[in-house]
């Protein structure tokens, strides 16, 4: 049940798309709605990790 | 016809496509096996640890084609075109989460493509047919695209033929392709994405870098990008409309469902040595995403690096040649090119596959031996090949992007069939095979507009959603309502225990 929270939640993230739909904050020149999205993309994989290694223990 | 080419860039160019066709011939003695088997030739002997699976999908699924319509749409639209970011972000757990047990049951029951699955599954040729023609018609556009991604970059290195005369550079590229993975089959693309994505790698690491220091920053090229839609108006800008909200986010979901039903997303998963393997992928695939993120922020650099051109396509290849010395365009026009090769044999060797296991063999010839099996998948991946070069050289471009937008919503209609498939059998055939039916002509029903076709059209004047997603949820729905009353009594071949790939290795 866990590993299916784990690898849910960045999926929510990506189509929650009023959570990032903003110019502000920006970071080193990037508008958030394209730094956030950047950032989420290593950050499912380390869900996904986190979901991998809940499995194979 | 040669006149205005730039030399460097060409000589470069040609460099980096030799060394991959050698390759691409040698490749048959890579790993090898009976060439004369069809999972030998189709599959790769079902032999590719996690680092070859990962080289090969990358390769297949970032394809030539995406890397130049992404940035061309986000240089024509803005935060728009950017839906192929989450769209990357949600295709990863579900290849975590369902295609080792696809991998499992395959390797089991040694299936070849989709279209096995559901004929051992559920025991249903209809749907078996089904599944076998939404692959092969989703993929013959995609393959046309990737010919038209190489002829942009081919353009852009000055050749400028006229007529006829003008696809002849890309003919003799694909005529090599066909030639090459005729002989290799599925080894020969496995083989040649190392060169594609590490030169993938090298030139958008290079304009991460080098492009953002001689424009001003990563904040100048954003503002510059916000004065040319501030221009040109209408739904374009850095950021989303409220009304565009739902058509983003549902084009991410409905794609992302679609893309590992295409024969060739199967392909390269079927061929993992373990279900272990496509797991560790899918932590490590999203490293392309990022790359198709910088990748598509490269249409907002052409337009900070003051850009205009007429098709939007043309934008990232006229930002190197601006940008870089012509070596290093044509480095980065030879990784965009190879970056065609890869999935285009992947997609042909999928679309053989597919047509000989799941329409030739159950419906014409049963007692097909397994070497004519792979003699045929091999000739029909010619054949494949050589209509896609024939869509190109004789049918204009626009009719093979309509085909293209159709296929993702069609490709999709599959999902029921194939998922749910591997969790379950209380859907029956017949009933999967109606609603694949209603999906597909609401699907396409929906994508007829009054002038051209369109990905999304308003959903009970709610909201807009993508039109894949709407006539997935009607497939659905219809054969989750028709399966309780059209009982299959057909034999299910596969067993629970098949679907668990713990301990089981190719």
């Amino acid at each position: 049940m866990m590993r299916f929270i784990l690898l849910l939640l960045p999926c929510v993230l990506a189509l929650w798309v009023p959570l990032y739909n903003s110019v502000e904050p920006r970071l080193l020149g990037f508008p958030f709605f394209y730094w956030s999205l950047l950032l989420l993309v290593p950050v499912s994989a380390l869900f996904i990790y986190a979901a991998y290694r809940g499995e194979s223990r | 016809m040669i006149d205005n080419l730039n030399w460097p860039a060409t000589a470069v160019f040609v460099f980096f496509f030799a060394v991959v066709t050698v390759m691409g011939f040698m490749a048959a003695r890579w790993k090898s096996g009976p060439l004369d088997a069809l999972h030998e030739w189709g599959l790769g002997g079902r032999r590719f640890g996690s680092w070859i699976t990962w080289f090969l999908l990358g390769g297949d699924l970032y394809t030539a084609y995406t890397v130049i319509a992404v940035p061309a749409a986000i240089y024509a639209v803005g935060a728009y075109g950017f839906f192929a970011v989450p769209y990357t972000i949600l295709i990863y757990p579900l290849l975590f989460v369902a295609f080792p047990r696809l991998w499992a049951v395959a390797h089991k029951h040694n299936y070849i493509t989709a279209g096995d699955f559901v004929a051992g599954r559920y025991g249903h040729k209809g749907l078996e047919l089904a599944i076998c023609f939404t692959g092969i018609v989703a993929t013959m556009p995609y393959i046309a695209l990737q010919l038209v991604g190489m002829e942009r970059v081919i353009l852009a290195l000055g050749f400028d033929g006229q007529g006829m005369l003008s696809h002849l550079p890309l003919t003799i590229a694909f005529v090599i392709l066909a030639l090459y993975t005729y002989s290799s089959g599925l080894r020969a693309p496995a083989m040649i994405a190392f060169v594609k994505d590490t030169m993938i790698y090298i030139f958008v690491i290079a304009a991460v870098i080098y492009v953002p220091s001689q424009l001003g920053g990563y904040g100048a090229i954003f503002d510059a990008a916000q004065r040319v839609y501030d221009a040109k108006g209408g739904p374009t800008g850095l950021v989303l409309k409220p009304a565009q909200f739902a058509p983003f986010a549902t084009l991410a979901l409905g794609s992302a469902m679609a893309l590992f039903l295409y024969p060739h997303s199967m392909t390269g998963i079927l061929a993992a040595s373990s279900g272990s393997a496509i797991r560790r992928n899918a932590i490590a695939l999203p490293a392309y995403s990022l790359v198709l993120g910088f990748i598509a922020l490269m249409g907002y650099m052409a337009h900070a690096a003051g850009i205009k051109v007429a098709n939007p396509q043309d934008a990232v290849p006229q930002l190197f040649l601006k940008m870089f010395p012509g070596w290093f365009a044509g480095f980065t026009f030879a990784a965009i090119a190879i970056g065609a090769l890869v999935p285009a044999a992947v997609m042909s060797i999928g679309a053989a596959n597919t047509f000989t296991r799941n329409f030739w063999k159950p419906f014409v010839e049963p007692d097909l031996t397994p070497g004519k099996e792979a003699w045929l998948a091999k000739l029909v991946s010619l054949i494949v090949k050589v209509g896609a070069l024939v869509v190109i050289l004789f049918i204009p471009v626009q009719f093979a992007l309509d085909l293209q937008l159709l296929g993702g919503v069609w490709m999709v209609q599959i999902f029921p069939a194939i998922i749910f498939g591997l969790y379950t059998r209380w859907f029956s055939g017949t009933a999967l095979l109606i609603g694949w039916a209603v999906g597909m002509v609401l699907g396409t029903w929906l994508a007829w507009g009054p002038t051209a076709w369109t990905p999304v059209h308003p959903v009970f004047d709610l909201f807009t959603s993508y039109n894949g997603l709407t006539a997935v949820v009607a497939n659905i729905v219809v054969a989750a309502v028709l399966s309780p009353i059209l009982r299959s009594t057909a034999p299910d071949q596969t067993a629970e225990a098949d679907y668990d790939d713990r301990g089981v290795t190719a």
